[in-house]
């Protein structure tokens, strides 16, 4: 089975061709052409993928390397020790993600043939799409943090091209969505300026930049072995523990550095402790971390990024890309393990990015970013989880929340469908029959020069127009609010719990932290989702759009209801110990005991009833809250948010309906005071001073008054004539004369060139003198 | 050593196209075009073979031609010539951009295409013989050589204020150039010889030493001519008015190859015959790099015309280069010499474009287009593809270049981390005035009716933009390849430089 292993590189490949025959032939081939090749680019992918997982079973989940074919080394200088070779890495990890990243990414390159339908740049679309699916599998498959790098930058690339698709739209938008592709690309280089240093400093502790070398097994810690956790201990480190020879991949070094204890690090002109460089590290990673996936202080780029077509926010924004600092971080959990600083601080940025996000989501008017807060705020439980060291709870809500969340921008891109046929049938009829447009006098945007068919105020009562997408809808939602059964419940729950017992059983005052926040978070949650249901699809149509909204076909539906039904099941494959019933159906914990043996530090979470129960309750408090506060009777005209009538809540609706001006703050703080010194230095600084006054002012009148010195009355008749013409040129050098006729130039040029010889005469003339002897 | 070396034959190549467009008046401008075209792609092809006849295990000189040239007294002048894994690269770069730009000169250069491309062969010439010149006074003559050319190139065929640009260029470079020459005297006449690999050997053995003030002013002496070059700042203020008064292939040639002159001079001179020097300054110089790599890109982000802003944005790379080969380690000087090609493949492809765009409207502000994504694809797509290489996207040419720069500057014995850390600051602030340009010019609506009707890239512009792209894959891919063959001279410098053990990694 291990040989099966040799078909990991096939993964990024196969993409690419598609990418490549879509690029070069996509006009030819015609739009089924292209969406054959491209789903049948990222089905094939899945289904490696698969064979990858079946064979990981097979083997006994032991980790491969695989090298990529045709390819030498990247990077290689051996004389400074550092190679980076293009390996792929399989392992439970980065199986998981390659099934998400293709499983999810099938579904959504299956929805978008229906989405772009028609669409003047379809292929490129699709292009774009393969692309970034191939460096997504090379982001989590490389054995390298270099080749992760690789992936990372290069689905920022991707996200850039996507979010900017529409570069073109007329009326301005155009505008606004390329802004948005560029703020997304450049507040991620300020993660990367983390994640740099961070493998550079990597670097120069480990000589190595691979996570583990071709044949190392993870080794697990000393101090976790000997604890609890008894049920769950990796099942091979024991006898590989002997000393494992040749250079160590990074987390295998590290372990033994902190098991070893009293490791220092020498990095040229300071000395460290290893544990401070661990801390050091982590807190570089986190940086890059926040910027990929969103978190305070970077995630301002992630609302903006929903300009780009609704499948990519589905795919890009909110299943895949956005969690691969999740995933690096996971990745690289033994270095988290050991930092209690860095962890503490990973907690709390997670934690407060989740409340936060949950807090302006309610706020919102758009229904992509309601979603896009929302996102923000889930990729903060993940982070939060990494913090308080639940590492497999923090992969497993990152699988389940890629279904949910693919589902819901699918079903919200299924709506702004809808709306956008409903107000097509509108304008057509308009044409030809405008008496019989019923009139609306409450509905706020209508018949406006811009129609905006996100904009939930202009929804209502689509439950009855559009049946499969408010179902699959709702599947989504309440996965997400984290309802029992469904998927999010059972990841939302053990981050919880995790968070939980790191306050119960360490006494940790992050872990208590991390379990208030994200209970909250988890409320606003459930508000904010049942906020956005009931303005979408209950109560009556608040336009004329939504009252001919139409369903979508199939080839939306299919891949909505299947998500759906994903949403329901998925999250029994790691039901927790002592859960009744599910777990002798499903099996106890079965998706922490395989990621276990490529994550060291994972470890499972038990249940508690209380906790469950009460976040059950919270969540589904906060949905009936939701609906009662959005009634029927308060749906019917939507000018204002009845959270914005009420006086007690108006403020607070404002703030979040405002964003809590956090791009204000950056703007104000950092962006224009950049663009301003820019100017300052362009204009004033480099030019005006440094050029035109230095330059030209101070040095070029002098040198011309004393060449004028030496050329004029001095020696005339002794120096030649070209000096001379020097000396002019220097004078017209400094009156700027701009119009000189070809000839001139000429003349002017063979003079300098005169001069230069003569000054080389005159500098040589003592070693004239020397080698003639003088 | 006396036989003719294949390197005397790709240095004499150029001359072959050169003398027929001199003496030849009854040329077609056609067949001047073409004549000269096919030179420069035989004597890249000749360079080619360079690369197969070299012994990358070989730290020394290879191909070696020694002829004496100048002989008195106790000093000989030598035509002395060579690569190593330090000049192969660079040979390479140079005679790979020559022939996309004469390219792209088909269409753009009507006036006196006799001289043009005379002048363009004469520069490949002298660029080639300066970065494989071993002797002293030999390096100089190309060196000086490589001015005049570049002097009627912008003269003649510039913009509007191509006189005092050419003048300025010309008298800034020159500056510094008798100040390298005074030190050159004063080096050949202490070593009795002006040979590099000699006089190194000297100062090695320590049969040639001087004291500190000396050698500190002999360093200079070089230092300060190369930094004019490369620009560092603040000895910069020529580049913008040269590059935008230059004509594109002159911008091409200028940023592609002329400018390495200076960084390669570094590694080339000053590290090996001054070690000490080096060593006491390179924290000094480091500092200027950085302070190039963040003002070079604050600067470019405020600019309005296109031009400027790739002028601007080759300082700081150039700083980046810099930076590398006084981290005084393997890693940084081969990321340097690497970041030095790549800056050539990367920078000579956006002045290509950016000439294409003003052959189209005539302008250059950025404010003038918008949106020609729609109006030109193909030539929008290869654009995007140089962007990304210039900010250092990983997988293409530019990443390898700054991350090994960087591996050897957070790893040096004599640069303090902070330096890696500002250095890095550069890699958002190149994402920031690449994008704004990217956005400005070729993303947002196409709102302006002039830009509506472009026409997209013709056959000769489309071949002068291939081999860069190719390049830009070829390097960001398989950079192992090109650090293959300069490791063992790198090595043998550090080791020069040092005196002491290579730097290597996992201390």
């Amino acid at each position: 089975m291990e040989n099966f292993f040799d078909l990991v590189p096939l993964i990024v490949l196969i993409p690419l061709i598609g990418m490549l025959v879509n690029l070069f032939a996509g006009r030819q081939i015609g739009e089924r052409g292209v969406a054959i090749v491209a789903v049948g680019a990222s089905s094939l992918a899945f289904l490696i993928a698969v064979i990858l997982w079946i064979a990981q079973v097979q083997t006994g989940y032991e980790p491969g390397v695989v090298d990529m074919p045709l390819l030498a080394d990247w990077i290689s200088v051996p004389s400074a020790g550092l190679r980076i070779p293009w390996e792929f890495r399989v392992d439970t990890l980065s199986v998981t993600m390659m099934l998400v990243v293709t499983g999810v990414g099938s579904l959504i390159h299956l929805y978008a043939v229906g989405y772009m339908h028609g669409d003047a740049r379809f292929p490129r679309f699709f292009v774009y799409l393969n692309l970034f699916l191939v460096f997504m599998l090379i982001l989590v498959t490389g054995n390298n943090f270099l080749m992760m790098f690789v992936g990372w930058e290069g689905v920022g690339l991707c996200s850039f091209l996507l979010i900017g698709f529409w570069f073109d739209k007329p009326g301005g938008e155009g505008w606004k969505n390329s802004d948005a592709a560029r703020k997304a690309f450049i507040v991620n280089r300020v993660g990367d300026f983390g994640l740099i240093l961070g493998m550079l400093m990597t670097f120069w502790t480990f000589g190595t930049l691979d996570y583990y070398k071709p044949g190392e097994a993870p080794l697990a810690a000393h101090h976790e072995a000997e604890a609890e956790a008894p049920v769950f201990a990796p099942q091979f480190p024991q006898e590989e523990h002997a000393e494992p020879e040749g250079p160590l991949g990074v987390f295998n070094q590290a372990q033994l550095w902190l098991d070893e204890g009293g490791h220092e690090v020498d990095f040229g002109l300071v000395t460290l402790s290893f544990e401070t460089t661990l801390t050091i590290i982590t807190l570089l990673f986190l940086l890059g971390a926040t910027g990929k996936s969103a978190q305070i202080p970077l995630f301002v780029w992630l609302p903006d990024a929903m300009a780009g077509p609704t499948p990519v926010s589905a795919l890009i924004h909110a299943a895949t890309m956005v969690t691969a600092g999740v995933y690096m971080m996971v990745r690289s959990n033994v270095f988290y393990e050991a930092s209690t600083t860095a962890s503490f601080v990973v907690t709390l940025i997670g934690a407060s990015t989740a409340i936060v996000a949950g807090f302006i989501a309610v706020g919102q008017w758009d229904i992509k970013r309601v979603l896009a807060y929302s996102t923000v705020s889930q990729l903060g439980f993940m982070v939060a989880a990494v913090g308080v060291g639940a590492y497999a709870a923090a992969m497993f809500h990152l699988v389940t929340h890629a279904f949910f969340k693919a589902l819901l921008f699918l079903g919200s891109g299924s709506v702004i469908h809808g709306m956008e046929h409903g107000h097509h049938h509108l304008t057509d009829h308009d044409v030809e029959d405008h008496k019989h447009v019923p009139p609306h006098e409450h509905a706020p945007q209508v018949e406006t020069e811009r129609f905006d068919p996100q904009d939930m105020r202009n929804m209502g009562g689509l439950r009855h127009k559009m049946p499969g997408t408010y179902w699959t809808y709702i599947f989504g939602t309440l996965a997400l609010a984290g309802i029992i059964p469904f998927a999010g419940f059972w990841s939302k729950d053990e981050i919880l719990v995790d968070a939980l017992r790191l306050g119960l059983d360490e006494n940790r005052l992050d872990g208590y932290i991390a379990f208030a926040l994200l209970l909250t978070a988890a409320a606003f949650t459930a508000f904010y989702m049942w906020r956005q249901v009931s303005m979408v699809f209950y109560g009556q149509p608040r336009t004329p759009a939504a009252e001919h909204a139409e369903e979508s076909g199939p080839v939306m539906l299919v891949p909505l209801i299947v998500l759906a039904g994903l949403s329901l099941i998925g999250g029994f494959m790691n039901i927790p110990s002592g859960f009744p019933l599910l777990g002798r159906i499903f099996g106890e914990h079965q998706f922490t005991s395989w990621l276990e043996h490529s994550v060291v530090n994972a470890h499972a979470a038990g249940f508690l009833w209380l906790l469950a129960t009460v976040a059950v309750l919270l969540a589904a408090g906060a949905i009936i809250a939701a609906r009662v506060i959005y009634n029927d009777r308060a749906l019917r005209q939507l000018t204002d948010d009845p959270l914005e009538a009420n006086e007690r809540t108006a403020g607070a609706f404002a703030l979040a309906n405002a964003k809590l001006y956090w791009d204000e703050f950056y703007f104000s703080t950092i962006v224009y005071p950049y663009q301003r010194a820019a100017r300052w230095l362009a204009d004033r600084l480099d030019w005006a001073f440094w050029h035109d006054f230095v330059h030209d002012r101070v040095i070029g009148s002098s040198f011309q008054w004393a060449t004028e010195m030496l050329s004029n009355p001095i020696d005339r008749g002794i120096i030649d004539r070209a000096f001379d013409g020097l000396a002019r040129l220097v004078h017209n050098l400094a009156a700027r004369v701009r119009t000189i006729q070809t000839g001139y130039v000429r003349t002017y040029a063979l003079g300098v060139a005169f001069g230069a010889l003569l000054i080389l005469v005159i500098a040589l003339l003592p070693v004239l003198r020397d080698l003639l002897g003088l | 050593m006396e036989d003719i070396s294949l390197v005397t034959v790709v240095l004499m190549l150029p001359l072959v196209g050169f003398f027929p467009l001199v003496f030849v008046r009854s040329l077609t401008d056609q067949t001047i075009r073409w004549l000269t075209l096919t030179v420069s792609i035989i004597t890249f092809g000749a360079s080619l073979l360079l690369l197969r006849n070299f012994d990358s295990n070989q730290a020394g000189l290879q191909m070696v031609t020694d002829w004496e040239w100048i002989s008195a007294g106790s000093f000989t002048i030598r035509y002395f010539v060579g690569v190593d894994g330090i000049s192969i690269w660079l040979v390479l770069l140079s005679t790979f951009i020559m022939p996309l730009a004469i390219l792209f000169s088909f269409t753009s250069i009507k006036e006196r295409p006799r001289l043009y491309y005379a002048l363009l062969l004469l520069m490949e010439w002298a660029m080639i013989g300066v970065f494989i010149a071993q002797d002293l006074f030999l390096f100089y003559v190309f060196w000086e050589v490589t001015l005049v050319p570049m002097y009627f190139l912008i003269g003649i065929w510039g913009s509007e204020d191509r006189i005092y640009a050419a003048i300025k260029f010309f008298l800034y470079t020159m500056a510094g150039s008798l100040l390298m020459l005074v030190a050159i005297l004063w080096l050949g006449n202490e070593a009795g010889t002006f040979a590099v690999p000699d006089i190194i050997a000297q100062i090695q053995s320590g049969e040639l030493s001087f004291d500190v003030s000396t050698e500190r002013l002999l360093f200079l002496g070089f230092a300060i001519a190369f930094a004019i070059k490369v620009p560092m700042w603040p000895l910069h203020s020529w580049l913008p008015d040269a590059h935008v008064q230059a004509p594109t292939a002159g911008s091409v040639i200028l940023a592609g190859v002329l400018l390495k002159m200076g960084t390669y001079g570094f590694v080339r001179f000053n590290l090996p015959m001054f070690p000490e020097a080096s060593r006491d300054f390179a924290p000094y110089i480091a500092v200027l790099a950085v302070i190039g790599i963040i003002y070079g890109a604050w600067v470019s982000y405020g600019q309005k015309d296109v031009k400027k802003l790739v002028a601007y944005s080759s300082i700081s790379h150039l700083g980046f280069v810099m930076l590398g080969i006084f981290a005084l380690n393997s890693a940084g000087i081969q990321g340097g010499i690497l970041q030095m090609v790549n800056h050539g493949i990367s920078t000579g492809g956006l002045f290509l474009l950016v000439g294409m765009l003003y052959e189209r409207r005539h302008t250059k502000l950025m404010s003038a287009f918008g949106g020609i994504w729609a109006a030109m694809p193909l030539f929008s797509g290869i654009s995007l593809v140089i962007v990304l290489s210039s900010m250092g996207l990983p997988g293409l040419n530019g990443f390898v270049g700054e991350f090994t720069i960087l591996v050897g500057s957070a790893g040096s014995d004599v640069l303090s981390i902070w330096f890696t850390v500002f250095a890095s600051l550069g890699i958002i602030l190149a994402a920031v005035y690449m994008l704004y340009m990217f956005n400005t010019v070729y993303m947002g609506a196409l709102d302006k009716e002039e830009n509506r009707r472009l026409p997209d890239l013709h056959w000769q512009e489309l071949w002068a933009l291939i081999p860069i792209l190719i390049m830009v894959f070829a390097i960001g891919l398989q950079a192992g390849y090109f650090f293959d063959f300069m490791d063992n001279s790198v090595s043998q410098l550090v080791e020069q430089v040092s005196g002491s053990v290579v730097a290597t990694a996992g201390r």
